[in-house]
């Protein structure tokens, strides 16, 4: 019988699913909307303290990494249902698009 | 076997538009790419925030331009049908058994909406409303 890896990209497109929906609409009204409207700061200095300790390091890598692996994903199945059969070709392009958003916060975080 | 089945014409890029459950499928589908674009900002910010205090501050001001925020209302939007799409269905997703029962669909549905609150209000205190 044929093996599917399906299950492992299952489990973390789930877990990025369910963190980037108790998360994501908070941090956006954050850092997109209160933060420039002026209604909220995150200064230079809090913004550096809060990633300058390994615990603020991982948060910050999860808020990122998390929901840019799940958004990949579901952008592969998504084009193909906007008619777009080429899955082979966009698989490379989303996946290669979140590891270089992984690579670069790493190296963001790891340089604070 | 019939030598000319029928296949039924389905249009490849506009199927979705025949119905609203589609169109609403398509809908949640689609919030993967503001919350995709978003984790893209964020990186940016972090890579300023590495990078020195001016280039932190020219991004925060970057963040002020009109197109950005109406970006941002709009992935929030987004965002927001995302999260409430996905806790509705909860109960379906991870039916929860106890004995010889299932506990009630609105306590599953009402407890994820519950910890979203709380964790939506954490990260608001953190970021220091």
């Amino acid at each position: 019988m044929a093996k599917s890896h399906k299950p492992i990209v299952w489990g973390p497109f789930a877990a990025g699913g369910t963190f980037s929906a108790f998360f994501n609409p908070v941090l956006i009204l954050i850092t997109g909307i209160l933060v420039p409207l002026g209604a909220m700061s995150l200064s230079y200095e809090r913004a550096h303290a809060f990633a300058d300790n390994w615990i603020g390091k991982l948060i910050l890598f999860g808020f990122i990494v998390l929901p840019a692996w799940h958004a990949a994903h579901r952008a592969r199945i998504t084009v193909h249902d906007f008619g777009l059969r080429a899955d082979i070709l966009m698989a490379t392009v989303f996946y290669a698009t979140a590891a270089v958003l992984t690579v670069l916060s790493a190296v963001a975080l790891l340089k604070i | 076997m019939s030598r000319k089945p029928y296949v039924r014409p389905i249009p490849k890029t506009s199927w979705f538009m025949r119905q609203g459950r589609y169109k609403r499928y398509m809908a949640r589908e689609v919030t993967c790419l503001f919350i995709g674009a978003y984790t893209a900002v964020l990186t940016v910010g972090l890579m300023r925030l590495a990078e020195s205090e001016a280039a932190y501050n020219a991004f925060l001001t970057a963040l002020k331009a009109p197109g950005s925020i109406l970006f941002h209302v709009v992935a929030f939007l987004f965002a927001v049908y995302h999260s409430s799409t996905w806790f509705n269905v909860t109960h379906q997703a991870m039916p929860i058994q106890r004995g010889d029962e299932f506990v009630a669909p609105g306590v599953i549905v009402g407890t994820h909406y519950a910890i979203w609150a709380v964790v939506s209000l954490v990260v608001l205190l953190v970021a220091g409303v």
